[in-house]
């Protein structure tokens, strides 16, 4: 494991060595994108909406109950941008994405792919990590802000239909609008880069790692998966408590 | 790379003492071997005994073990040196970039350095294709291809590169024996008209005793003989003389 983690730690610097590169290859930071928002945008847009419903439908008639309906919003609105939208996305990403980003790296290293681009005195940190970790650094913050908005508007339709709550949208939106600051989402979209970064260097240090045939890539994918999704969960409590922390100082 | 670094155009190798095992298992047991520039070298030895491990080390892809290769007299781990001189490698595989097409495979090298405009590099990439005899087929996807095409595509992208050292795995391994006429005569070829140090792994005997300048023969994990066509043609070792006299007129048939 802590191999594992030294590999990683050397992929960044490398990574960060190649940064001033990533004009140059921005054609193929264009190509990630498209590919990462073709891959995941339906998909994160059914997911919010019912995260969004399901927060509202165990919470809401409990508030109604207590005669609390007015704090709904503010409580769907809150839990989506600082902590749901982040942590579902990026599993989501890493699921969808980091599993191709392994699959397809691997496969370049089984198939002795990337022994020719080391021939060819081509850098195989800026001709394929660079594009892929700059895309779904930008990619996944993006998803985020969209998949908090798709999941207030979720929110907002179970409190509006289901019969145990049944507030008015506008009461709903104004309390989401009274209690949620924009350095809350802020908040979510620090989160959301860091887990990007993590997705990304762990799918591309594990593709780097694969041995073997086809298995090998089909163990190195889903090493990557669970390591990644591991490592987001872990990271994301110490995220909170660093940006809580920085949330209360004046 | 900037055109104005020393280019070399005479590339010498020398291989000292070279040892590799895989988990235990040796595969090369002290390999010493000089390539003079400009030489073409062939490799001949049954399947197994080594010959594109040891390849992989002339071109600095694996660390040896034990011992150590030097271009110029200057180990093959020097950054400077790999962006000073151009080294292209012919992988067994062909190993072509799977993502790309044909043409944006051999012009890679060039489009990745920003050598050249793109309409030049497609020009380039046109007429290396057609050395190969691959002709107008720069748009069709890698995965579309035969063997023998893969291992065309792949030579026409070590040629891009105008390398100055140039490692061949089995170049014609897959190629019926027009094209591997073809292939070989290009190999001859740059070799003749760059001076280009050439190592040449095949099988086919003919072919590596009518283009080399001098032949080394490998048998497990150790050189059995280094010289030239004619020494190994008549060569008095035993192995040698067996691996060089196999007739296809099968003795044991019931036909
Ligand atoms: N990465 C590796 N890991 C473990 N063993 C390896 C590896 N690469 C090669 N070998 C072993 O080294 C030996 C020599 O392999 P090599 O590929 O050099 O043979 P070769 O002479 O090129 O054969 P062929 O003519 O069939 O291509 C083989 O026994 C092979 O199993
Ligand atoms: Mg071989």
């Amino acid at each position: 494991m802590f191999n594992t983690i030294g590999e990683i730690i050397l992929l960044f610097t490398e990574f960060l060595r190649a940064l001033p590169r990533a004009w140059r290859e921005r054609q193929k930071v264009y190509e990630q994108l498209y590919e990462i928002g073709n891959a995941s945008l339906l998909m994160a847009c059914i997911l919010s909406i019912f995260i969004g419903g399901v927060i509202a439908l165990q919470t809401g008639p409990v508030l109604v109950e207590r005669g609390l309906s007015n704090a709904i919003g503010g409580l769907v609105g809150l839990s989506m941008c600082k902590e749901l939208a982040p942590v579902m996305m990026s599993v989501l990403i890493a699921g969808r994405i980091g599993s191709a980003m392994t699959a397809e790296i691997g496969s370049m290293r089984v198939y002795q792919e990337i022994d020719a681009l080391r021939t060819m005195n081509i850098n195989p940190v800026t001709y394929l990590v660079l594009p892929r970790l700059i895309a779904i650094s930008i990619a996944l913050p993006t998803l985020v802000v969209f998949s908090v908005l798709v999941g207030w508007m979720g929110g907002g339709l179970v409190s509006v239909y289901n019969h145990s709550i049944s507030i008015t949208f506008e009461a709903y939106f104004n309390n989401l609008s009274e209690m949620v600051d924009l350095k809350d989402v802020l908040n979510g979209l620090i989160k959301s880069f860091c887990f990007a970064v993590i997705i990304g260097l762990v799918a591309c240090q594990q593709g780097f790692e694969t041995i073997g045939g086809p298995r090998g890539i089909g163990r190195s994918v889903t090493k990557s998966v669970v390591n990644a999704i591991v490592s987001i969960l872990i990271l994301d409590y110490f995220l909170t408590r660093l940006l809580l922390f920085m949330d209360n100082k004046p | 790379m900037s055109t104005s670094a020393p280019q070399h155009t005479n590339v010498g190798l020398t291989v000292g003492e070279l040892h590799k095992s895989f988990a235990g298992v040796p595969v090369l047991k002290g390999i010493d071997l000089t390539v003079a520039p400009g030489e073409l070298f062939v490799l001949m030895g049954p399947s197994g005994s080594g010959k594109s491990v040891l390849l992989r080390h002339l071109i600095g892809l694996e660390k040896p073990d034990l011992g150590e290769v030097k271009i110029n007299g200057r180990s093959i781990d020097d950054e400077a040196l790999r962006d000073e001189c151009r080294m292209a490698m012919v992988f067994q595989s062909g190993a072509l970039l799977n993502s790309l097409t044909v043409g944006q495979n051999v012009g890679l090298y060039l489009s990745e350095h920003r050598l050249l405009p793109a309409e030049e590099i497609e020009q380039v990439v046109a007429e290396k294709l057609e050395i190969v005899g691959l002709k107008g087929q720069e748009d069709r996807p890698v995965s579309e291809l035969s063997g023998g095409m893969r291992k065309r595509v792949a030579i026409a992208r070590a040629l891009v590169m105008e390398p100055h050292l140039i490692l061949y795995d089995e170049p014609t391994s897959e190629l019926d024996p027009l094209s591997a006429l073809t292939i070989a005569e290009e190999i001859v070829e740059l070799n003749r008209r760059t001076g280009a140090t050439s190592v040449v792994v095949t099988h086919d005997r003919d072919l590596g005793l009518g283009i080399a300048d001098r032949i080394g023969i490998l048998f497990d994990g150790e050189l059995l003989q280094v010289g030239k066509p004619e020494e190994i043609r008549n060569s008095n070792h035993p192995l040698i003389k067996k691996f060089l006299g196999v007739d296809f007129r099968l003795t044991n048939t019931n036909r």
